[in-house]
């Protein structure tokens, strides 16, 4: 069997892989890169509007400490304090990074980096490229990955002596020597073949569990990978019940149903209407953002040029509150005829600035819609884009529970809370990936010994399992209607018998997935693959429905129809999974948060913290603003 | 409005294999790669096909539809006649691994070929300063998703192995005029791209434009002006040619 032995081993090539990547060798460590795509595929590349960093250079008034104020509320104060600290204060360095390893941004006027704004974002804030920013971003990190790879053949004579790349590769399982890990087992994709990483460090960077519903805005590989191995390796999950339904997904043709429609098109300009040509935007502004937002439409139109007088218009409001105000329309009978409600640029900018600005929407709506944005409305509906919950880790370092395994990401979990600014995930990845790498190399340099090399016969056991059942259940079928239970019973609005009916459906899909059949060869098989990735999706929704059915209340993007508000109480608990090594016996435990650093909660207002911290807490914030 | 069509799919592994026939389902606003899914999961569910965002995004699933080089999830059923029997092969240029699904390791070596960006090591991070209008050339060519259609379809290697060596393929001749037009890249890339990447075997047929799903005007506006860069120290006829006939039609 294919062996290899390298230093750190890198789980995922989107934006926080590639970036862990490039740091843990440039740390000088043997780094491998694995990912179930074609390099530069991965789906960073999907991320449209940009990267929030307080670079201030639309606004001056920007900086560290009002990202970090506009992050936490946007997660609604459940967000790991630190981690939100770090992203505020790194990500204008990781920004610039970019450029001088070649990004070129769109830029203001005296030449800087452009900033645009975007939903819960106070001042305009996403570094971008029109809205093809993730494309920019992967494409970057891949060119560094080829410059480092150029400066070790000129060096040691072979491009793959410090850092290579295992595209369409896939691994089911982390290999351990007692608590720690030791590295990972796999197969290619395209030959079947069973491939062995002996490491003593992995990081996995393998984004999100979007395939479970259906319907997203994610591509294949979003089949919970990471989170699973990571359960099944002894690590905890948390904040699953936690997803991001973003608001604009397309609704129509079906096939596309999910589909991404940017931020950016709210952000400049674009309005929500429903069909009876409504700002419905209005109606819906929740009593915590109450005076951030504007309740006029004249008032909302004058921000877009004059933002010290005037407040933002409630279309970018965070995701979570335009998702249910969209869902409630929809509900109301006020929708589009498609099913979504109406989301107009066309009467807002000329024609020529649409194209502009986001002409991957006028392309992507033209090819596929039919429609030409910059003349007529879109119809638009909430999709599963984004979760929040994942790899429990230390905020400084990316470390998981497991010694020696590591998270960066969308499969990391803290960083968000309860819901995700948008444009907060392309600078999450390159902050949490660059400490993500860091700390792997970190933990490399304390130990006095690699691990033992790992015991792979369970493991292949496992993989191969699918294609020896002859006449076995269809992959296809059992996938499909998991999709269909966790988009109906755990989706956007929740409640306690639909989520308990979801664990009874996600219990038996269990049994069936053990049953999967998969015809034909080791040979680029998808079915055989997807027999696999069932195992992943079926854990990663069972922990979401545990949780979701747990926390009662409604909170970012936790939404219990039988428990409408926020509690305090709740916001100081997190829910933490964990499962064994076989996948069964998911458990939930709550665990009780840090309170917030001195410092960093006497940037909020006594009147803010009022909406959502408990009495106790807020006797330690005026302790703490006297303090100082 | 759904009904049954006709689909010949190339279906085969190691070197070998054949257009297989299928009936299958299409629905309203389907595309290629849909129809293809439901072969998988209804028919074959071993047949191979790259995807992932299925928006057009990330340049996975080019194939040949019809003998034309196309992404699977930008090619509308609806352009088709429902009496039409659709084919669907891999792309011709790169070796089959299975179904169609190709060896495109080609490409990743031809990248890896060209010398990086290269800023002047005295501009820090934070320190860059440039126009809207000098990086949009640049911009233009960073809208490719490594699709390889172009290359795909460049007939200096479509049916000639034996020029892959010598030539970088319209991709990466492009990335060359990328980073020569960047505001701060450093190296001189003009010999280069004629005598080690090829650039001189490009004889501006424009095919690769033509089947760019991102629209990108390779020849004219990477390819041509790279060629004109380079005139300065070599002659070459085509593109005094190329000035002729191409330049004026496109103006």
């Amino acid at each position: 069997m294919e062996r290899h032995e390298y230093d750190v081993v890198v789980i995922g090539a989107g934006g926080a892989g590639l970036r862990a990547a490039i740091e843990a060798r440039q740390q000088g460590k043997r780094t491998a890169i694995i990912c179930k795509s074609l390099f530069g595929k991965a789906h960073t590349v999907m991320a449209e509007g940009g990267a929030a960093a307080a670079m201030g250079n639309v606004n001056p008034d920007d900086n560290w400490m009002v990202h970090f104020r506009d992050t936490m509320r946007g997660g609604k104060f459940l967000n790991n304090w630190r981690m939100a600290e770090l992203h505020a204060k790194e990500a204008p360095d990781r920004v610039w990074e970019l450029e001088a390893w070649g990004a070129l941004f769109d830029r203001t006027k005296d030449g800087k980096i452009s900033q645009r704004n975007f939903g819960g974002h106070e001042y305009p804030r996403l570094a971008h490229v029109g809205d093809r920013t993730g494309l920019e971003l992967i494409r970057t990190l891949q060119q560094r990955v080829v410059a480092l790879q150029q400066e070790d053949e000129r060096e040691h004579g072979d491009p793959e002596a410090f850092i290579k790349v295992f595209a369409e590769c896939t691994v089911t399982r982390l290999l351990k020597d007692g608590d720690a890990i030791s590295g990972a087992f796999g197969y290619w994709r395209e030959t079947g073949d069973f491939i062995v990483f002996d490491a003593p460090a992995v990081v996995l960077a393998t984004g999100g569990i979007g395939k479970s519903y259906v319907v997203t805005s994610n591509s294949w590989e979003y089949t919970g990978d990471g989170h699973a191995l990571a359960l099944l390796a002894g690590a905890k999950l948390i904040n699953m019940e936690f997803i991001q339904f973003h608001p604009t997904g397309m609704v129509w043709p079906p096939s596309v149903r999910g589909i991404l429609v940017t931020e950016s098109v709210r952000g400049d300009g674009g309005v929500l209407r429903n069909s009876e040509g409504r700002r419905f935007m209005f109606d819906y502004v929740p009593d915590v953002f109450k005076d951030k937002y504007a309740t006029t439409e004249e008032e909302g139109d004058r921000w877009y040029t004059d933002q010290a007088n005037n407040r933002r218009p409630p279309e970018l409001l965070p995701r979570d509150e335009v998702a249910r105000a969209i869902n409630a329309e929809v509900k109301a009978g006020r929708g589009s005829p498609q099913g979504g409600v109406f989301l107009d640029v066309s009467s807002r900018l000329p024609a020529a600035e649409i194209i502009k600005r986001l002409p991957s929407m006028h392309h992507q709506f033209k090819e596929l819609a039919d429609v030409d944005i910059t003349q007529e409305p879109m119809q638009v509906g909430p999709t599963c884009h984004y979760i929040m919950g994942g790899v429990e880790v230390d905020a400084d370092t990316g470390a998981a529970s497991v010694p020696g395994l590591f998270a960066a990401g969308e499969v990391s979990g803290g960083m968000h809370g309860s819901n995700r600014l948008g444009g907060n995930s392309l600078s999450d990845l390159l902050v949490f990936g660059r400490r993500a790498g860091l700390g792997a190399a970190a933990y490399i340099d304390g130990l006095s010994a690699r691990p033992a090399v790992a015991e792979v016969a369970d493991a292949m056991a496992e993989a191969v399992a699918p294609l020896e059942r002859t006449g076995g259940e269809n992959p296809y079928e059992v996938h499909h209607e998991l999709q269909r239970t966790m988009n109906d019973l755990v989706g956007i609005i929740r409640k306690a018998g639909e989520v308990a009916e979801a664990l009874q459906v996600v219990e038996k899909l269990k049994e069936r997935s053990k049953n999967t059949g998969s015809s034909g060869s080791r040979i680029y098989n998808p079915g055989w693959h997807l027999a696999i990735d069932l195992r992943n999706m079926l854990l990663v929704s069972e922990c979401v429905a545990r949780a979701a059915l747990l926390r009662e209340e409604s909170r970012g993007g936790h939404t219990r129809d039988d428990f409408p508000g926020m509690s305090p109480e709740w916001r100081q608990k997190l829910l933490v999974c964990a499962a064994e090594p076989d996948a069964s016996g998911v458990t939930v435990e709550e665990k009780v948060q840090p309170s917030m650093r001195g410092d960093l909660i006497s940037l909020f207002e006594r009147s803010e913290l009022e909406k959502y911290l408990t009495e106790d807490e807020l006797a330690e914030y005026d302790a703490a603003v006297k303090e100082s | 409005m759904g009904y049954k069509a006709k689909f010949r799919v190339w279906r085969g592994e190691g070197g070998e294999g054949q257009l297989e026939d299928f009936t299958v389902e299409v629905n309203e606003g389907e595309v290629v790669l849909d129809v293809i899914h439901r072969l998988q999961a209804t028919q074959a569910p071993d047949l191979a096909v790259r995807w992932n965002c299925k928006a057009g995004k990330c340049g996975s699933c080019s194939m040949e539809i019809n003998g034309r080089p196309r992404l699977g999830c930008m090619t509308r059923m609806s352009t088709f006649e429902e009496s039409e029997t659709i084919t669907v092969t891999p792309m011709r240029t790169f070796p089959v691994i299975k179904d169609l699904v190709c060896d495109v390791s080609f490409n990743y070596q031809k990248a890896r070929e060209i010398p990086s960006f290269t800023p002047p090591k005295d501009v820090k991070p934070g320190e860059y300063r440039m126009q809207q209008i000098d990086v949009e050339r640049s911009q233009e060519f960073r809208k490719c998703i490594e699709c390889f259609m172009c290359n795909n379809v460049c007939h200096v290697i479509r049916d000639h192995d034996e020029n892959k060596p010598a030539f970088a393929g319209p991709r990466f001749l492009m990335r060359i005029a990328e980073l020569d037009m960047h505001p701060y890249d450093e190296v001189d890339r003009k010999d280069a791209a004629q005598e080690e990447h090829g650039l001189g075997y490009c004889n501006i047929t424009k095919c690769c434009t033509e089947v760019c799903p991102e629209h990108i005007k390779i020849t004219d506006n990477a390819l041509i002006p790279m060629k004109e860069r380079v005139v300065d120290r070599k002659y070459d006829p085509l593109v005094w040619l190329g000035s002729k006939i191409f330049k004026r039609s496109s103006v």
